[in-house]
């Protein structure tokens, strides 16, 4: 299936290559705010740039401070174009909505079924609009 | 951005405050819960009795510009609400290689903060102070060490409020009815079970950052029991394992069975459900959790640095014997050896002061830093690069945000260690 829909926490129109980790993530510690590159030396997506990308992730862990370095992230515009979670995830949400409301920009941010994030592996680059995620690789 | 919600049962107050008749501090903080009210599905909100602002940390101008936003509306907090850690030792930090503008950007942060009428507790602990909260309490609060200390070890009631949320809570006195406010999400779903631990490993100080390692990937978000532990933990025991296993997991809620005051017994932990998962864990599994934790193995270091969370009255008293027991002969910094340095609140310093118990410390010349901690300020030099810790949180996050490489070891290691200005492993329980 190339077309899926989830919850939309934040709508917008996106579209990015697709980072794609089964594994949560704090953006504490996890993710440079000054790069948008992703930091975390336990994480299997450690070294990669997420700055305008879809980044797919299970959902965040660790610290609290993960809000505050998405917000700054957005604030410097280095965040990705798109989040996508399984599930809802508080943290990234409240960034993005902190972020829209401080900004007026934020990453689109879709939650997804487990099914479907399972789906978003192999896919290599996705666009975000009309409330759905489409799979755009060449 | 809409302010209400069609599906979240606002009160009566809720709505007067999102119709701005309290001030605009409290509109746009209840604007944002409601959203977040919503986003996670409440059916509606309830009061909370204290706060814990993990926003404190500046770590960009994004924090600081939120705060001296809610300061200039007039933000003042409806509940008692103590503070986290923020990115400065803010009397201190000329001795450390703090740049000048960041430490300017992050007294400016503590102002904003301290102006809402909070209680300047400056320490990711606040469970060790006279601010603890009381078994069954609605409570927000952010830090995640701090909130799997409050709902595990007390019993008191709160999600994992992130950075920006639990200021909003404090603000409005309100917070979404979800997660862990609500008793049917506080039982076990999943059981980490421990096989043949030999006693005095389990007696052990660094048992617990170790068995927190292995317990956050496990348990993820989830609600996790702890079976098979052969003896009774300390407090620092217990703080040592909530700080490894929600830096390595999103672990919020853990019970052991005849310790935490949810689970008498691991039928009550679980309600009397059949769990989701279990993970079995004897000596190899927890042999191979503590090495994870190592990247420096051995040889030089640049600095011995404890206190993650934040160090109590009782490590400083554990530390004071130690550094008495073994000699102020040491190796120092301009002669190879390293740092020995000591993260903690102010009030507990005080206290161990006038305990007596720092002088050790000063004796061997190490270095305490307050309200703030060596991963949420800038204050190591780019030179230190090998760092030894018995803190499994500073161990996880020392190598994303300092760029170190990180060795973990007890306390009675690191302070060897930290005379010899190299790794030093001692014989243990866990050979």
């Amino acid at each position: 299936m190339d077309r899926l829909r989830g919850q939309v926490i934040v709508a917008g129109t996106a579209s990015g290559a697709v980072l794609y980790a089964t594994q949560p993530l704090s953006f504490w510690g996890g993710y440079d705010a000054a790069s948008g590159r992703i930091t975390d030396t336990h994480h299997p997506l450690a070294g990669e740039t997420a700055a305008g990308t879809a980044l797919v992730l299970p959902a965040t862990r660790g610290s609290s401070t993960t809000t505050a370095v998405l917000l700054e992230a957005i604030r410097r515009e280095t965040a990705p174009a798109a989040l996508i979670t399984r599930g809802v995830d508080a943290f990234l949400a409240l960034a993005c909505v902190v972020g829209q409301e401080m900004y007026g920009r934020s990453p689109a941010l879709v939650c997804v079924s487990e099914d479907d994030f399972r789906r978003l592996a192999d896919w290599s680059r996705l666009e975000v609009a009309d409330r759905a995620l489409t799979r755009v690789d060449g | 951005m809409t302010g209400g919600s069609d599906t979240v049962r606002l009160s009566a107050f809720d709505r007067a405050l999102l119709a701005g008749e309290e001030g605009e501090a409290p509109k746009l903080a209840m604007r944002i819960l409601a959203r977040m009210a919503e986003v996670r599905g409440a059916a509606a909100m309830l009061d909370i009795e204290a706060a814990h602002i993990d926003s404190t940390i500046y770590v960009g101008d994004a924090g600081l510009e939120f705060a001296e936003r809610l300061a200039g509306l007039g933000a003042r907090v409806r509940v008692p609400s103590t503070l986290n850690v923020s990115g400065l030792d803010e009397f201190h930090w000329q001795e450390w290689s703090v740049p000048a503008e960041w430490a300017e950007k992050s007294a400016r942060q503590m102002r904003a903060y301290d102006s809402m009428g909070t209680i300047p507790t400056w320490t990711c602990a606040p469970y060790q102070g006279r601010q603890t909260p009381r078994f069954g309490q609605q409570i927000a609060w952010g830090e995640s060490n701090a909130v799997a200390f409050a709902n595990s070890v007390i019993g008191a009631r709160t999600e994992r409020y992130p950075d920006l949320l639990d200021i909003c809570c404090a603000i409005t006195g309100r917070a979404p009815a979800v997660g862990l406010h609500l008793d049917e999400n506080r039982l076990a779903t999943r059981v980490l079970r421990l096989r043949g631990i030999p006693e005095e490993l389990a007696a052990a100080d660094d048992f617990y950052p170790v068995l927190g390692h292995l317990l956050g990937p496990f348990a993820e978000d989830d609600p996790v029991a702890i079976a098979g532990l052969p003896v009774i933990p300390e407090e620092d025991q217990l703080k040592a394992l909530g700080a490894a296993a929600a830096s390595s997991g999103a672990v919020a809620l853990f019970h052991i069975p005849g310790v935490t005051p949810e689970a008498p017994t691991l039928g009550d932990a679980l309600g009397g459900r059949d769990p989701v998962a279990i993970l079995d864990v004897g000596l190899p599994e927890m042999r191979a959790a503590r090495r994870e934790l190592t990247t420096h193995a051995e040889g030089a270091l640049d600095m011995v640095v404890l206190g993650s969370p934040h160090f109590s009255f009782a490590e400083f008293g554990k530390l004071a014997a130690l550094l008495r027991e073994r000699g102020p002969e040491r190796a120092l910094p301009e002669e190879g050896g390293c740092e020995l340095v000591v993260t903690t609140s102010r009030a507990v310093r005080d206290l161990a002061e006038r305990a007596g118990l720092l002088e050790p410390l000063h004796v061997f010349g190490g270095r305490l830093m307050v309200d703030t901690c060596v991963l949420a300020t800038p204050m190591t030099p780019g030179t230190t690069r090998r760092l030894m810790t018995n803190s499994a949180k500073y161990a996880w996050y020392s190598p994303g945000l300092l760029g170190s490489a990180v060795a973990f070891g007890s306390l009675a290691e690191c302070v060897e260690s930290a005379r010899r200005g190299r790794v030093v492993r001692e014989p243990g329980p866990w050979d």
